[in-house]
């Protein structure tokens, strides 16, 4: 008999505001020399005063509302107390019995998973254990990112496969940064995972769960679920039983491994924030900032193909991550709605894969959409032939030039007089009997062989469709 | 009600207290005494009033997203027992 996988996801995802969440330091730490936004309130020295920033809430409530959860009418910071190097205060600022949201979902390919609760909290300081590959007897503190604005995304144990995970991690990304609570970078730290990973056999309860940490990556959290259910399966069909316990992914080893440190059991003694106000979610605002919710990745895939004829799959595509969806966006802006599809495919060729190879940031590429939209107009309206489009862009990649300047400089204007074309056909004729005759003949597929001619003729100008043409009209004539 | 000198241990142990025997008796007693005051309030017929989480009639204290001018980090390391170039310096721990 087989056994089935359940799977819970705690995600933490830095809200895009300027400041921390308590005090006026900026968030924008990544690649900062260490401890240089820190402040008496994000260390925590005596008698400081934390206070809320609007930003902060106003992001929380529309990333809930992004996720279809209910806003709690009011809700209360708590302090959750415990004492590691990294967390000056010697607790951490969070939300414990009222959050301020519960109860949302999130589709996936094949089902919905709920969420069962979003809360807000302050994040810890960082702490280093080693300089390089040099490990250090001690560890360095750098508070930068203590005090950074939070929420916490817990999903019920609704996934059945590493696959499901990955497409919730992906879609839930998706709908963050689409509706601009987050820019979702992982490697800043901005999206950080956990999963709670249990098996059981089909319809049996649920078994013990083990809560996976140290997960860097989408890939590491799939990655990390099988093994870990191969691991307690192992356990299980051994005889043994699978013990309630942190471990963490081992990426280089893959595989999982239980915490050194045998954590003792957490008593956190949470208790309501004396110097913390409660939140109301007043009516008002919380209708101002529904209204204010940016276009969600779905409603925004469904309105590129209503509005710009995109196929399902292309429009999928064009919709996978925010930052792509605005190029696109504007591309078919300038280069108009007729060309959308013809802007779909050059993003999703020449575009990607140079994005791809270059691992290049979408909101710095030297092509911008005005420029690609420039090229995709050339070659829709014929003036550059499909391939001196693809020059011309990579040259525009490489030099930043525009494109129009390029197409002059290097001559690659496509040629559609006929007086000139004719000349070029007369030659390819004259030098191609034998194709000629074919041709005559009824044997249509040799024409391509003359315009191939007529294009080396034409050093690759020649427009093709037109060359065809003529080619046709004076072999039977 | 009693809270036993063991919890008392326990307590202390998460708060990072070190106290003598003598203490853990004598805060033994006195946290007693805190408890007996709570179980007359849990006497009283709640069931109608809210629960407070704040003694002040306040909510939505609320600051606008500004930086603040920078302070002096200086100041603020200057508190930490150690600290190594520009990071605060702690015993080793890893998980």
């Amino acid at each position: 008999m087989s056994w089935e996988t359940v799977i819970g996801l705690e995600v933490h995802c830095q809200l895009g505001t300027r400041t921390k969440l308590f005090c006026g330091c900026p968030t924008g730490s990544f690649g900062q020399p260490a401890n240089r936004f820190i402040c008496p309130v994000c260390t925590g020295q005596p008698g400081v005063l934390p206070v809320l920033n609007r930003a902060a809430v106003e992001l929380a409530f529309q990333a809930a509302m992004a996720l279809e959860c209910r806003l709690a009418e009011r809700s209360v910071f708590a302090r959750k107390n415990y004492f590691y190097p990294d967390l000056p205060k010697g607790y951490q600022v969070s939300q414990y019995e009222l959050p301020f949201s519960r109860d949302g979902k999130l589709a996936i390919a094949d089902k919905t998973v709920r969420i069962h609760r979003i809360h807000m909290e302050e994040d810890a300081g960082k702490l280093l254990h080693a300089i390089g590959s040099e490990e250090l007897p001690y560890s360095l503190v750098d508070f930068n990112r203590a005090g950074v604005p939070l929420i916490e995304i817990v999903s019920e144990a609704d996934m059945r496969t590493a696959e499901e995970a990955f497409d919730y991690l992906t879609n839930l990304k998706a709908v963050l940064q689409f509706g601009g609570i987050s820019h979702c970078d992982m490697e800043k730290g901005e999206l950080r995972c956990d999963a709670n990973v249990s098996i059981r056999r089909p319809d049996a309860a649920f078994g013990t769960r083990v809560e996976i940490k140290n997960l860097n990556s989408f890939r590491a959290v799939r990655d990390a679920i099988v093994h870990e259910a191969a691991r307690q399966a192992g356990v299980l069909e051994g005889g043994g039983t699978v013990v309630q316990e942190t471990r963490l992914w081992d990426v280089a080893a893959n595989r999982t491994e239980p915490m050194r440190s045998k954590e003792e059991a957490h008593d956190y003694r949470y208790f309501p924030e004396p110097d913390l106000v409660p939140l109301v979610a007043e009516e008002a605002w919380v209708a101002r900032l529904r209204a204010g919710l940016p276009e969600l990745p779905a409603a925004r895939k469904a309105r590129f193909m209503a509005e710009f004829g995109l196929s399902d799959y292309d429009s999928g595509v064009m919709t996978a991550e925010r930052p792509l969806a605005d190029y696109f966006e504007r591309v078919v802006s300038v280069a108009g709605r007729p060309a959308a599809k013809a802007a779909a495919n050059w993003v999703q060729s020449d575009f990607m894969a140079r994005v791809k190879a270059e691992k290049a940031d979408l909101a710095a590429v030297p092509v911008t959409p005005e420029m690609l939209a420039e090229v995709v107009t050339m070659v829709v309206s014929g003036k550059i032939s499909g391939k001196a489009g693809k020059e011309v862009f990579a040259r525009a990649w490489e030099t930043g030039k525009k494109p129009a300047e390029l197409v002059a400089e290097l001559g690659l204007t496509q040629v559609s007089d006929e007086g000139e074309l004719r000349a070029w056909v007369d030659a390819a004729l004259d030098g191609n009997p034998k194709a000629a005759a074919d041709v005559r003949a009824g044997k249509e597929a040799a024409i391509g062989s003359l315009v191939g001619a007529v294009m080396k003729l034409s050093r690759g100008k020649a427009n093709p469709a037109l060359v065809n043409r003529l080619i046709k009209e004076k072999l039977a004539s | 009600m009693s809270l036993g000198a063991e919890a008392v241990r326990k307590v202390a142990r998460l708060a990072r207290l070190k106290l003598s025997d003598a203490e853990l008796t004598r805060f033994a007693g006195q946290m007693d005494r805190v408890l007996e005051h709570m179980a007359d309030l849990a006497a009283l017929d709640t069931e109608k009033v809210q629960p407070t989480a704040h003694a002040l009639g306040l909510t939505n204290v609320l600051r606008p997203d500004v930086p603040a001018p920078e302070t002096d980090r200086e100041r603020i390391l200057a508190n930490a027992p150690e600290r190594e170039g520009p990071y605060v310096k702690v015993p080793k721990v890893i998980e």
